[in-house]
């Protein structure tokens, strides 16, 4: 059993620091944009200073880190719970390339996204 | 309080039935009584053909560990006056094979303790004369993981053992770490092949229910996650520095 | 060594099946399969935090059509339910915390309380000043 370069403590790094990340930023900004703006609670920011927000160098680098490490952190816990919750193991293969995979891409998307904003 | 407590109990007498049932037994209700002396009063007045593991009564000896009413429990530690009015169902500990009754097969967890090491290890052959002093404060660092008594409930409410029996479990990480963490142990890099692989501290998905029912509060769940911490830095460490300065 | 099967003779052991709905037996492993699920929500929050980037860098209209789009009711009950994993997945993060954690300050052992609760106090203090951000 040789297993000292195995990738799962790298991916597990990812998922710890992203699962940290969304939980420090993730409930705020989900309760502004997808609760309290939409439902009136509070008044939705207009567009030129939002604008001016996102297009802060230190904004969009904060969003490509949080984008990121959300992404990998959803890709391992959703591997592991196809694996757990509806006994997928044998499948492992296929599910590891698409949810590593599907992170990959979604921060190549991300940084196309936010790199437009600047 | 009534009198009595019907008390049901699976049954699996392999040289009988293929299938397990269910045998159910009134015994007395006493405040003093555990399951485990429901139990031995089933197969001393009621029925001898009962098999169940005990030894100590006392929560120490960790080998009368069953199901009680769908939790895993040591039955010695668990009275039935907490189950009143009844019924209390008994069955043994899942997540392992049954060898008749409430008694299981353990061998899986005996093949894997070895491979994680668990005892000190050395450098140097000690001089017969020394002694390995050693300060509150560093024992504190392992003393938990040490008070554990094999009784293998944390197999029994680990979900990922179930579904992979390859993982080396609660108890066996929680046993590494209590020498690793001890200062006068060196074995930690041994130990590292096992607990950092795949079936090691990686399969464990922190769903936490073997702290839970640890009678000894043991926590093998934080033992498996510090642990995942210490691989995960070791494995940065081995990418990032040269083979010298480790 | 036998580790289960039975050999020369011995009785067949009985293997209990393992369901496929093993985690609807216990509330704390539903909890957990709960907990884990919350991670297919973060992934749609960050679906809907890039439209909302996209939008925004696309002037005024756009960012006009995404406020509509976010009133859309079946949009809110999707994002009220993101909302309650989403919290779901903070609380448990910092309430497993300070397991793995174990600090030293000098020969003393900071207490897990004191962890959860500076993990707490992060968490106020980074929603505010998102907050203060966005609402100023
Ligand atoms: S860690 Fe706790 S539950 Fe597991 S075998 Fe040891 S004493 Fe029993
Ligand atoms: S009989 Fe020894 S622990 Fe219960």
């Amino acid at each position: 059993m040789t297993t000292k370069r195995s990738p799962e403590p790298f991916v597990w790094l990812l998922f710890s620091s992203g699962g940290m990340v969304t939980a420090l930023l993730v409930p705020v900004l989900l309760f502004l944009f997808g609760v309290a703006f939409p439902l009136g609670l509070l008044p939705a920011p207009d567009h030129a200073y939002l604008a001016s927000v996102v297009s802060h160098p230190i904004t969009l680098l904060v969003l490509f880190g949080l984008c990121v490490l959300a992404l990998f952190h959803w890709a391992h816990r959703f591997r592991y719970t196809l694996y757990d919750g509806l006994q997928l193991k044998k499948y492992s293969v296929p599910i590891t390339i698409f949810c590593y995979g599907g992170a990959v891409v979604g921060s190549i998307i991300a940084a196309i996204v936010l790199l437009r904003a600047l | 309080m009534p009198e009595t407590i019907t008390m049901e109990v699976w049954r699996y007498r392999p040289e009988h039935e293929s299938e397990p049932t269910w045998d159910a037994y009134d015994v007395p209700l006493r405040k003093e009584w555990a399951v485990l002396d429901g139990l031995n009063h089933i197969k001393d007045q009621l029925d001898g053909t009962l098999s169940y593991r005990w030894s100590c009564r006392m929560g120490i000896c960790g080998s009368c560990g069953m199901t009680v009413n769908g939790e895993p429990k040591l039955s010695c530690s668990t009275f039935l006056t907490d189950y009143a009015p009844g019924p209390v169902r008994v069955e043994p500990m899942r997540n392992f094979p049954v060898i008749r009754d409430l008694v299981v097969e353990m061998g899986d967890f005996m093949a894997k303790l070895p491979a994680v090491k668990p005892w000190l290890v050395s450098d140097d052959e000690p001089d017969e004369d020394t002694e390995y002093l050693q300060t509150p404060v560093e024992m504190d660092d392992y003393k938990r993981y040490s008070m554990c008594i094999n009784c293998m409930l944390c197999y029994s409410a680990c979900p990922v053992y179930a579904l992979d029996p390859d993982f080396i479990g609660p108890a066996a990480i929680a046993l590494a770490q209590r020498y690793n963490l001890d200062s006068r142990d060196a074995g930690a890099e041994d130990r590292r092949d096992v607990l950092a692989s795949a079936e090691g501290v990686w399969a464990c998905t922190f769903v936490g229910e073997c702290s839970v029912v640890c009678p000894k509060d043991v926590d093998p769940a934080g033992a498996i996650q510090r642990y995942k911490l210490t691989a995960a830095s070791k494995a940065v460490k081995d990418l990032l520095l040269p083979r010298g300065a480790r | 060594m036998s580790t289960g099967n039975a050999v020369g003779g011995e009785p067949p052991l009985y293997r209990p099946p393992v369901s496929l709905t093993w985690w609807l037996r216990n509330p704390s492993y539903l909890l957990f399969v709960l907990r884990e699920l919350s991670c297919v929500f973060i992934a749609w929050f960050v679906v809907y935090l890039l439209m909302l980037v996209y939008a925004v860098s696309s002037g005024r209209a756009a960012y006009q059509e995404f406020l509509d789009l976010s009133a859309n009711p079946l949009v809110v009950i999707l994002n009220v339910i993101a909302l309650a994993f989403v919290v779901l997945h903070a609380v448990t993060w910092f309430g497993l915390a300070p397991k793995a954690m174990v600090l030293r300050l000098g020969a003393l052992r900071v207490p897990p309380t004191v962890i959860l609760a500076a993990h707490y106090g992060a968490w106020l203090v980074v929603s505010a000043i998102v907050a203060w951000v966005i609402l100023r």
